[in-house]
């Protein structure tokens, strides 16, 4: 079953699976790092419910729900497993990691 | 130009940095225009060599080099030195994040591409070291090919050595290895498509040559569905290749695989071959302080409460710090008054310096202190990163009226100057909602309503204070000033996206930066800058506008005797009994209220005074606020000059605040009471009083029909808004 970033529950992360749409803010979340084979996880959301704060290659980045939905998941990694992953994957680890892989705390 | 002149363009990703290292390498000397024709910010400084005179170009962040729009095209022009008129670059001085090394090289493998010497600062060296994480620099460069010098702006580390690099590099070029970091295949369509491309041209223009866009804008044309490069090739080609540039879109797609994610993955690839080795084992450990913060500053009470509070602190430390430096502008007006008072004898032209130049001017330089303090505030508050927490805080509730967080920037700058915010709607890609944000920013109150508010607070709003002196009411009512803006431009904004504006929610996406300490320099050049700006609108606009106010108010009239009198009090009072000087004292100030009335000015505010009668106001008033649609500081100055020059204001008052105080009607009623002086300062918050801010709206919407809109509504607006404020608190308060 796949699920999109707008559906994991904080601290929890996931690795991605594809961004959906060719459009500029497709393009845009692509430069930014939401590529297949990266974790990206979820911090937490805006008081009023709406963006959402994710960690995506070591970098904050705060979009709506509505951009979260693109962005499908392979599966979603447990969640605590926390400290590891505070900012993301280290970089130039953790590419194309099998998502059922743990990662170690 | 110099032979020896040479020009490095400096790139990066937003949050690298790039700005403190922009400061730090071409020190104070920086040079800020806009490129002809769009709202790309030129920033031109000087690198320092004692043989070369090198030229440092500052473009504005980006995270990639795919132009969108005709504004991020002529930064991709910049780079390749297509741009008419625009000098090519020698070198370009690529800035990375070294925390956020593989993300940031998305925009080196594009810039590889250009066919241009590249150095690479890789910026912020300290925190990736202070963080656990080893990049093996000398690594990185060699696989890149490219000179790589870890550096940190901020602590000024490795400044010397990146300089000296980039000098070297302009000497001896290093080789320019062109990246292709794309499919081989990719490349073959692209090199096909310039050909088919060229024929077409040569066909469509008669024979008559016209020159090939570059290679990367030829093969953005092909990857960018909707971008500005296919646009672009249609233009200076002045042909069609839409059908050609499609077909071979499909072709790559049937051969190569989706466009839309071949080059993320191409490029991405390219990061993880080049960063190979270069990243040590050690894991990141994060920036805790930033986990830390942000556990309190965007949490889901304590976050909100915070930025509530911030912004409520802003504007009392505005009001209550600033009185010792606003009362020693005092001093120093009534000085310079009593000096030319001493050394000239009454006529017109002592009148023209001291009622028209010092007063006029004197008054709008008091609010300096504020206006410096207000960006002060901005400054901080963007430069350590909470700017994109507030963003980030109040985007559900700007996306219910149209708008998303994106717009909060630029409607905050707005609170200090419009101007820059409506230019820093920038950052807003989709047109819509930068459009609708364009409209509403001036309604924010900037820093020109301030002087008009703090004036009239000073002088008709009781001092009250709440909570031990913390709270005060004039902090309050200040406040509610600034809410007036806001309120007023929620529904607009609603309005405007529902009717005019309409269309499809835009997307929000935004990068919140680590948390850091402010950069001195930056928080300096910035306050610097906005008081410059408005020391030379007060020494230009503004004391042009005093200088015809005063003459208006002055002429026409017989002023024998008013001079005559202003003699006699000045020079013989010593003798005379002091009957006798008060007697001239209220003969003076009937014979000046007399002058005033029939002046050019006087005739004006009469005919008008039907008009603004409801609102509360008499007619000088009235020409104050007509007199302020150029800039609406200008309503001090006039005030000043009117009350100066009516003769309402004697030795023993303390300027213009107790010459409002004293203002009567001729029937002997004050003329302002609460009720007027909100009136007024409703008009001021809505009323579109600067020609600053339309031009400004004309160049960034680049059509006369915003400006034009713009103005009518926001008029209309004001008007509407003082006749209810006025009507409604005069009947509360009587």
């Amino acid at each position: 079953m796949t699920t999109t970033l707008d559906q994991l529950r904080p601290g929890q992360s996931g690795q991605i699976a594809r961004v959906e749409g060719c459009d500029g803010i497709s393009c845009r979340l692509r430069e930014m790092g939401f590529v297949p084979g990266e974790v990206v996880r979820f911090l937490t959301a805006a008081p009023l419910g709406d963006p959402l704060n994710c960690i995506i290659q070591g970098s904050r980045v705060a979009l709506r729900g509505r951009e979260a939905r693109r962005i499908s998941l392979v599966s979603p990694v447990p969640v605590d497993s926390s400290v590891a992953i505070a900012t993301g994957m280290p970089q130039g680890l953790g590419e194309k990691r099998p998502a059922v892989d743990p990662i170690p705390v | 130009m110099n032979p020896h002149s040479r020009r490095v363009v400096l790139v990066g990703n937003p949050n690298t940095g790039k700005s403190t290292l922009f400061g730090v390498l071409s020190g104070l000397n920086v040079r800020t225009a806009n490129y002809p024709g769009v709202t790309i910010e030129k920033k031109v400084g000087r690198l320092a060599d004692p043989e070369l005179a090198i030229e440092l170009v500052d473009l504005p962040g980006t995270y990639s080099l795919s132009p969108r729009s005709p504004d991020e095209l002529v930064a991709v022009e910049v780079l390749t030195g297509e741009l008419p008129g625009e000098p090519d670059a020698d070198l370009i001085l690529c800035v990375v994040n070294a925390t956020l090394l593989r993300r940031n090289l998305f925009l080196v493998s594009q810039l590889m591409e250009l066919g241009k010497p590249i150095v690479i600062a890789l910026n912020m060296i300290d925190a990736a070291n202070s963080r656990g994480l080893k990049i093996d620099v000398q690594r990185l460069s060699e696989n890149l090919g490219v000179p790589v010098f870890a550096v940190s702006a901020s602590k000024r580390q490795g400044i010397d050595e990146l300089r000296a690099g980039v000098v070297a590099a302009l000497h001896d070029p290093p080789p320019v290895a062109i990246g292709k970091p794309l499919p081989a295949k990719f490349y073959e369509f692209s090199d096909d498509f310039s050909g088919r491309l060229a024929s077409l041209a040569a066909g469509g223009s008669g024979g008559v040559a016209t020159k090939m866009p570059s290679r990367y804008v030829i093969e953005r044309a092909l990857l960018d569905r909707g971008g500005e490069a296919e646009r672009q090739i249609d233009r200076q080609l002045r042909i069609d290749a839409g059908d050609l540039v499609e077909s071979t879109r499909q072709q790559i797609e049937t051969e190569i695989g989706p466009l839309s994610e071949l080059e993320c993955d191409a490029r991405y690839a390219w990061a993880k071959q080049k960063t190979d080795g270069v990243l040590g084992a050690a894991s990141d450990s994060g920036h805790r302080a930033t986990e830390w913060l942000d556990a309190i500053l965007i949490h889901r009470v304590w976050g909100m409460a915070i930025f509530i509070g911030l912004m409520f602190l802003i504007f009392q430390c505005i009001y209550a710090w600033s009185g010792i430096p606003m009362d020693a502008i005092t001093g120093t007006q009534d000085y310079l008054t009593s000096l030319v008072e001493g050394a000239m004898q009454p006529g017109t032209l002592r009148s023209l310096v001291t009622d028209g130049m010092i007063a006029g001017v004197g008054s709008v330089l008091i609010f300096l202190p504020q206006i410096a303090m207000l960006f002060l505030f901005l400054a901080i508050l963007e430069d350590c990163g909470y700017m994109a927490r507030a963003a980030f805080l109040v985007d559900r509730i700007m996306s219910l009226f149209g708008l998303s967080g994106k717009s909060f920037l630029p409607l905050m700058s707005s609170f200090a100057c419009a101007v820059p915010g409506v230019m820093a709607t920038r950052v807003i890609e989709n047109r819509r909602d930068r459009f609708a944000t364009i409209l509403v920013a001036p309604f924010m109150s900037c820093s020109a309503r301030l002087p008009v508010y703090l004036l009239l607070i000073a002088a008709f709003v009781p001092s009250v204070s709440y909570l031990g002196g913390f709270v005060s009411l004039s902090g309050l009512v200040l406040m509610a000033m600034y809410f007036v803006g806001v309120l007023v431009a929620i529904p607009t904004a609603w309005l405007l996206k529902k009717t005019l504006l309409r269309g499809e929610a835009a997307p929000f996406v935004l990068e919140l930066p680590e948390y850091k300490v402010p950069a001195i320099g930056i928080v300096f050049s910035r306050v610097w800058e906005a008081c410059k700006a408005f020391v030379i609108r007060a020494g230009t606009m503004i004391f042009a506008a005093s200088i015809v106010i005063w003459a208006s108010a002055y002429w026409p009239g017989d002023h024998t005797r008013r001079l005559e009198l202003q003699r006699l009090i000045e020079s013989e009072s010593a003798e005379a009994s002091e009957d006798q000087v008060a007697m001239w004292e209220t003969e003076l100030r009937v014979e000046s209220a007399k002058l005033l009335e029939s002046s050019i000015l006087g005739r004006i505010g009469h005919a008008i005074e039907p008009a603004v009668r409801p609102l509360g106001w008499d007619w000088k008033i009235g020409v104050g606020a007509v007199a302020s649609f150029p800039a609406r500081e200008v309503i001090i100055a006039t005030l000043g000059t009117i009350y100066s020059l009516g003769g309402d204001v004697d030795e023993e008052s303390e300027g213009l605040m107790s010459a409002l105080q004293d203002a009567k009607w001729p029937d002997g009623r004050p003329v302002y009471n609460l009720a007027v002086a909100l009136s007024i300062m409703v008009f001021f918050a809505l009323c579109a009083q600067c020609v600053s801010t339309l031009l400004v709206i004309r160049r960034e919407t680049n059509s006369w029909r915003w400006p034009i809109f713009s103005f009518v509504y926001m008029t209309g607006l004001a008007y509407l808004g003082a006749l209810v404020t006025y009507q409604v608190t005069i009947r509360l308060i009587s």
